[in-house]
């Protein structure tokens, strides 16, 4: 006599989301990383991991660490890794600047994800090689960047 | 005032590489988020964090609207000499938050 | 070999099958490691800055004057809501200290002032069960919260049993139900980028089933934290938590 019906309960799954319009960019993420990449003869994919959950409990936060293989020494090191996202209203995540007192290559921080998306890494060495990563998220409930 | 948590060990065997962990209150207002009235609330993040290890930058993170609300940053640093690390955030309005830390290296 | 059934039986079922979950124990593991790192957790700002507020004179004594040091607050928050006059949450014992001992203005439910005072004196608790008070007067406040803990509600028609207590581990378009537990608050929660109380949630849950939420501070929202908290008697309070 409790049960609730299958429509009430989807209904109230419903409320507790928000519908939220994608901001499909893949060709703005595209844009960004050649913009960064300097015309550089592009990315090429290595040396650069990216962590990211495969699954997102929800978009206003995602851990993310990426890590780039270099001994970190005067003479080689990283100078750059910047972060970018096809999904979200503007395609830049964070451009993080190393030097080999830096130690090694690893950063964290914490994103948002309006939607399931690809989300790159891109390494600048400093023989001015560009390297990058890709990681695919899936989001359960997507960044609030639509009001509410 | 923004505050902040701030994660460095106290003390450190010099060469050793060590991390550094940053949590500072922020709403990052993307910027595309319309407020009750329907119109878009203005942009306010923090755009820019440095890191300066007795004076010299060893890190810098240049931030943009998807970083989520309340910026959380873990790098790390060579230990060097003892000293002051110092955390600088500046945000949408040019303010700039400071920060510091002592380090002693053994 | 049925005395080794037996046997095993009687080893095994003394354990008190508890199947009580937090709402930590259900969520990923990304979001548990935020919640458990000091220097990770968001949650932390708040408590630091109940910290400042606790030796903070407003309206001329600080709670420091009178309390002591926020460490004799350890406990406090494990038994509330109490009874004093009338049921009582742990928000409105600090606005009762303000206006009666501090001579000073309450605090809005949900000022962040409120929400890091809450945060600061929850947190001396971290880690100890849940203890509900023992007044007697508390029965019939408890029994009015199981009351509108199980009464349908809002345009969708559902009480709170039906999702927490029927449907719990289930999803719901993402979310995943939990059992529904108070052991966290305030919680910094990743839907709301910030930190909120336990009766902002409780007004979520029935927005979520269209149905006009009870006012902050109403007699039913701390009818239902009494329910609620004893209901979770026993486990161990997390503030601040981190959900999602
Ligand atoms: C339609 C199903 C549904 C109903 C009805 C519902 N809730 Fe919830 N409740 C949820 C979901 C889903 C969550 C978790 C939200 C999330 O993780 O985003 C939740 C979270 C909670 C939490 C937080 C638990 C924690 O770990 O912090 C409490 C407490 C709670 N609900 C109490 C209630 C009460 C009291 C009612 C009745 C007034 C109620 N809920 C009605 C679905 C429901
Ligand atoms: C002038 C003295 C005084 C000041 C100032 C004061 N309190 Fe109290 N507080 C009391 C007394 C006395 C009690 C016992 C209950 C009562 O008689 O009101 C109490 C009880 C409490 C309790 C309940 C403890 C329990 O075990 O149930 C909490 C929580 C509390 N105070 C928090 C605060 C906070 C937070 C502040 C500062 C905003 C504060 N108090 C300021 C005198 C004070």
């Amino acid at each position: 006599m409790t049960e609730p019906t299958r429509r009430s309960l989807l209904a109230a799954g419903a409320a507790l989301l928000l519908v939220r319009p994608a901001h499909a960019t893949p060709q703005a993420m595209a844009e960004a990383i050649r913009a960064f990449a300097e015309g550089a003869a592009k990315a090429q994919p290595g040396r650069v991991r990216l962590d990211l959950p495969a699954l997102v409990e929800n978009g206003n936060s995602a851990p993310l660490t990426v890590a780039v293989d270099s001994p970190m020494t005067p003479d080689t090191f990283v100078r750059r890794i910047a972060v970018f996202n096809e999904k979200n209203p503007q395609p830049n995540v964070a451009v993080f600047h190393l030097t080999p007192r830096s130690g090694r290559a690893v950063v964290s921080t914490r994103m948002r994800l309006a939607d399931s998306q690809t989300i790159v890494a891109v390494a600048e060495l400093s023989d001015g090689t560009f390297w990058s990563a890709r990681a695919e998220v899936i989001v359960t409930l997507a960044a609030c960047l639509e009001g509410g | 005032m923004p505050r902040t948590l701030i994660n460095v060990p106290q003390s450190v065997p010099r060469g050793t590489v060590f991390e550094i962990k940053t949590l500072v209150s922020h709403p990052m207002e993307t910027g595309f988020r319309p407020d009750e009235s329907g119109r878009l609330r203005p942009r306010d993040i923090i755009h820019t964090f440095v890191c300066t290890y007795n004076g010299e930058e060893v890190f810098r993170a240049e931030l943009f609207p998807a970083i989520a609300a309340n910026p959380f940053l873990s790098f790390t640093a060579v230990a060097t000499e003892s000293g002051e690390l110092a955390f600088h955030w500046t945000d949408d309005h040019g303010a700039i938050h400071t920060e510091t830390a002592r380090i002693t290296v053994t | 070999m049925r005395r080794l059934a037996l046997a095993l039986a009687l080893v095994v079922l003394p354990a008190e099958a508890d199947d009580r979950r937090s709402g930590f124990d259900v969520m990923g593991p990304d979001t548990q490691a935020m919640q458990q790192d000091d220097t990770a957790n968001p949650g932390i700002l708040w408590v630091r800055d109940g910290e400042a507020l606790w030796t903070r004179a407003d309206g001329g004594k600080s709670c420091a004057a009178c309390h002591g040091a926020v460490e004799s607050m350890r406990g406090a928050a494990a038994r509330y809501p109490v009874f004093d006059g009338a049921p009582l949450s742990l928000e409105q014992r600090i606005n009762r200290c303000r206006t009666t001992h501090q001579g000073a203005t309450p605090l809005a439910y949900e000022s962040q002032e409120l929400l890091a005072l809450t945060a600061v004196v929850a947190h001396q608790s971290r880690g100890l069960p849940i203890t509900p008070d023992a007044d007697p007067h508390l029965g019939a406040v408890r029994a009015e919260g199981e009351r509108l803990f199980r009464q349908r509600q809002g345009q969708l028609d559902l009480a709170c049993s039906q999702c927490h207590d029927d449907n719990a581990g289930k999803r719901l378009a993402g979310n995943l139900i939990p059992q529904g537990h108070p052991t966290g608050y305030p919680v910094y929660r990743l839907e709301w980028q910030g930190m909120g109380s336990l009766q902002r949630r409780l007004r979520n849950c029935q927005g979520a089933v269209r149905a006009e939420p009870y006012a902050y501070g109403s007699a039913e929202l701390v009818a239902l934290e009494a329910y609620l908290m004893a209901r979770a008697g026993g486990m161990p309070l997390e503030t601040p938590a981190v959900r999602p």
